[in-house]
């Protein structure tokens, strides 16, 4: 602190701490113990606001945002309500590992504990759910904390950080000089970020020696931008590459060694290779059990190399043979420096003719039933729309160049399977937490990451209506997103489940005589809308939609509600090579 | 099995739900627990006991190094070390009993710390079984309370864990 620290109160100094920052947006929603914050940023500040309509949605906005550009931004809410409305957001971030910093309003210090007017505490509800959490006692603090939180999101494992802010500590009366820190240090905390060089060494040896090798990454090597590095190991050994539902866009899909996506609703091709290797090499990846089907069975002859940069995922679930502990940008490149020098050597285990044995069998693989090599759904009549036929036409007519965000159910699972990812950050979804309701908020934040990009929310009509209100945030900004709504008017990851193990009861999940006329409402919203209910509309409704670049477009796409999605493996107790493939076919 | 962990950290407000959280949170289960700042009013120290095979164990050190407010994780159980506990507990003593329990307390090397005419409270520190022992001792005497820390360890040898 120097003597020409100038003179804030606690709100004005926060509002300067963001802009020290760098913050370029703030998602939030005001209330009682926030608007000493609010009148702050009226007054002193020039970082853009997004109000939107519901606060989970100022957290799935603040999500897509910073998982479609990198960048951490603020999500800024009031004490009680508005906090515990964020919790959702916090913890779909939390799951996927997704930076943000959350400012919650406190009541006034003196009456915390004593349940005043929209008290909750807040680092109490959202302890599972964050990487770290800070309450402000002093509100010469605040400067220091806000440096603090970024660092923490933005490094190591990333993650959603939470400031409670009691609504005493942004007072506009008093006022404290002002200071924000250079950088940081926290003794108690020290991410790794290179792997070790024995470990590097070990993995190398047994990669050069793999005859039936898998690479499969997650969302850690999107996250830590490693998808250069990825490339130039798996063109250097001619290894095959699988992405899960966070990795996809990881490695090129169009790329001749991508065997498409791998687990649950996982590509055939993958999911075999993995069942099959002998040695698999995972990044950034942390063997879910969508991924894994039952642990046991799992890749019974590999060996496993697991690169991570949070040592609490590796042997978690499935016990590596190889640890590393690092960043995926540097364990990867050390990992291609090694395998390069060792292919140098005369005496190298590489061997191209194995790795070509490898390939023709995964190739058989990907002609028996791989989802790109063929067509693998059939229509039940010629002019009714499959979801699959929905997801192609999207991709034909972005050219795969397209920001997709999504919901969850049938519907993500289509556009994960059918949307080639070349490029990463391109795909948003809530692969961990699972949470429908993302899609929408999550676009705008893309949106406005991107203000000229197409942004396309694939969602379904379950989904959608969990955020519906923010179609007036869409207005409010411009934000021209385009909503694909996949309308199989069900609930329809729920119905598949039960027309394959509940003998095709459906409690619960269908509601054809309430749905809403999705038209009209994107039109009350100020919007335009669509209805396609014929194949051959598809293709010219679609490109039609993308053509009106300035506008939000929904289209409502009625789809055949009888379709599943395959592959599915088969549970409890299969492995990863027992597959449904179709509603008549398993592996 | 059972496992005596030694923790450092924080002294922060939050550090020890955090510690507590995490353990329920992923399912496991602490026997016993103390914490109290150290020389350095800045950090806590801080022992549980926990049991689980070795895979849950390096999960747990894994999980507790993760949390921001702990600095150091050291797991006591795989060095040689010395595990200490205090427990306070009060019995009836009348008649022919009073010379009979304070004979015991004499043995264990305890110390009455309250008098009355027909209850002793009596301090007893050292290792966990023998203050089990002294529990069971006392039964017949008549236990009216007990109130005991949970371990507090420290390895051995002249080597410091600290910051
Ligand atoms: C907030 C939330 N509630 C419930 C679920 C459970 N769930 C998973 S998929 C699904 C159905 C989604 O329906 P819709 O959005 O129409 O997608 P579809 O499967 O029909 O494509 C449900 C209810 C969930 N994932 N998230
Ligand atoms: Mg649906």
């Amino acid at each position: 602190m120097s003597s020409d620290d100038e003179l804030m109160s606690g709100g004005e100094m926060l509002a300067r701490a963001l802009r020290d920052e760098g913050v370029e947006v703030i998602f939030g929603y005001p209330g009682g113990a926030v608007l000493h914050i609010y009148d702050a940023l009226f007054r002193t500040n020039d970082i853009p606001h997004v109000l939107v309509r519901h606060e989970q949605a100022a957290t799935h906005a603040a999500d897509g945002y910073t998982r479609a550009s990198g960048k951490i931004p603020v999500v800024l809410v009031t004490s009680g309500p508005g906090a515990t409305n964020a919790i959702t957001g916090i913890a779909t971030a939390y799951m996927d590992s997704i930076p943000m910093v959350v400012l919650s309003g406190q009541v006034p210090t003196n009456v915390i504990g004593e349940d005043a007017f929209q008290e909750t505490d807040m680092v109490g509800c959202s302890r599972p759910i964050v990487k770290h959490s800070f309450q402000v006692r002093h509100a010469s603090e605040i400067p220091g904390m806000v440096k603090k939180a970024f660092y923490l999101a933005g490094s190591g494992r990333p993650g959603p950080v939470v400031i409670d802010i009691p609504k005493n500590t942004t007072a506009p009366g008093e006022q404290y000089p002002y200071h924000y820190p250079k950088d940081v240090r926290i003794r108690s905390y020290n991410p790794t970020t290179r792997g070790h060089g024995k470990q590097i060494k070990k993995a190398a040896d047994l990669l050069v020696a793999a005859r039936r090798p898998v690479i499969y990454t997650g969302g850690g090597v999107i996250q830590g931008n490693a998808s250069e590095q990825l490339i130039a190991l798996a063109k250097e050994l001619n290894y095959p590459v699988t992405n899960t539902l966070m990795g996809l866009g990881a490695y090129p899909a169009t790329d001749r060694q991508f065997l498409g996506m791998l687990g649950m609703h996982g590509f055939y091709e993958a999911n075999m290779a993995m069942h099959h290797a002998d040695l698999i090499l995972a990044v950034g990846a942390r063997f879910d059990d969508r991924v894994t089907n039952t642990v046991a069975k799992f890749c019974p002859e590999a060996t496993i190399i697991h690169a991570d940069v949070d040592p609490t995922s590796i042997s978690k679930t499935v016990n590596a043979d190889v640890p590393i502990v690092g960043a995926a940008t540097q364990v990867l490149e050390d990992l291609l420096k090694q395998v390069r020098h060792l292919k140098g050597k005369k005496d190298c285990a590489y061997s191209s003719e194995a790795i070509d044995r490898w390939w023709t069998q995964i190739d058989a693989w990907r002609e028996a039933h791989g989802l790109w090599h063929a067509p693998r759904y059939q229509s039940r009549s010629d002019d009714i729309i499959l979801p699959q036929q929905v997801v192609e036409a999207l991709y034909r007519v972005t050219k795969g160049e397209a920001y997709v965000t999504s919901d969850v159910g049938q519907h993500q699972m289509f556009a994960a399977q059918y949307y080639r990812f070349d490029k990463p950050r391109r795909w948003i979804n809530s692969g961990g937490l699972g949470t429908m309701g993302f899609g929408l908020p999550a676009a705008m934040g893309v949106q406005m990451a991107f203000r000229d990009a197409h942004v396309a929310c694939v969602t379904g009509e379950g989904s959608i209506q969990m955020n519906i209100q923010e179609l007036a945030t869409c207005t409010h900004y411009n934000l021209p997103i385009k909503i694909i709504n996949i309308n199989n008017e069900a609930l329809g990851m729920v119905k598949q489940w039960q027309d394959m193990q509940y003998g095709g009861r459906h409690s619960e999940s269908t509601y054809a005589d309430s749905l809403p006329d999705f038209v009209k409402l994107a039109e009350a919203y100020g919007h335009h809308g669509m209805r396609v209910e014929k194949l051959s509309d598809l293709e010219y409704a679609m490109t039609e939609c993308f053509s009106q670049r300035d506008k939000l477009v929904f289209m409502d796409i009625v789809v055949d509600p009888e379709e599943h999605v395959y592959p599915m493996l088969i549970a409890p107790n299969g492995s990863m090579r027992d597959m449904y493939l179709s509603k008549t076919e398993r592996s | 099995m059972k496992r005596t962990l030694s923790l450092i950290m924080e002294n922060e407000p939050g550090a020890l739900s955090r510690v507590v959280g995490l353990f329920s949170q992923r399912g496991y289960n602490i026997e016993t627990l103390t914490v109290a700042p150290t020389e350095d009013e800045t950090i806590s120290r801080l022992t549980l006991t926990t049991s689980g095979d070795d895979r849950v164990l390096e999960q747990i050190t894994k999980q507790l190094n993760k949390l921001i407010d702990v600095i150091k994780v050291l797991d006591l159980t795989e060095k040689t070390h010395i595990e200490r506990e205090l427990m306070l507990i009060k019995v009836r003593a009348e008649g022919e009993q009073r010379a009979e329990v304070k004979r015991c307390v004499d043995i264990f090397r305890g110390a009455i710390v309250d008098v009355l005419p027909d209850v002793y409270v009596i301090q007893l520190a050292g290792s966990s079984s023998k203050l089990d022992a002294f529990i069971e001792a006392m039964s017949e005497a008549g236990i009216l309370e007990v109130a005991r820390t949970g371990i507090a360890g420290i390895a051995r040898g002249a080597k410091a864990f600290r910051v």
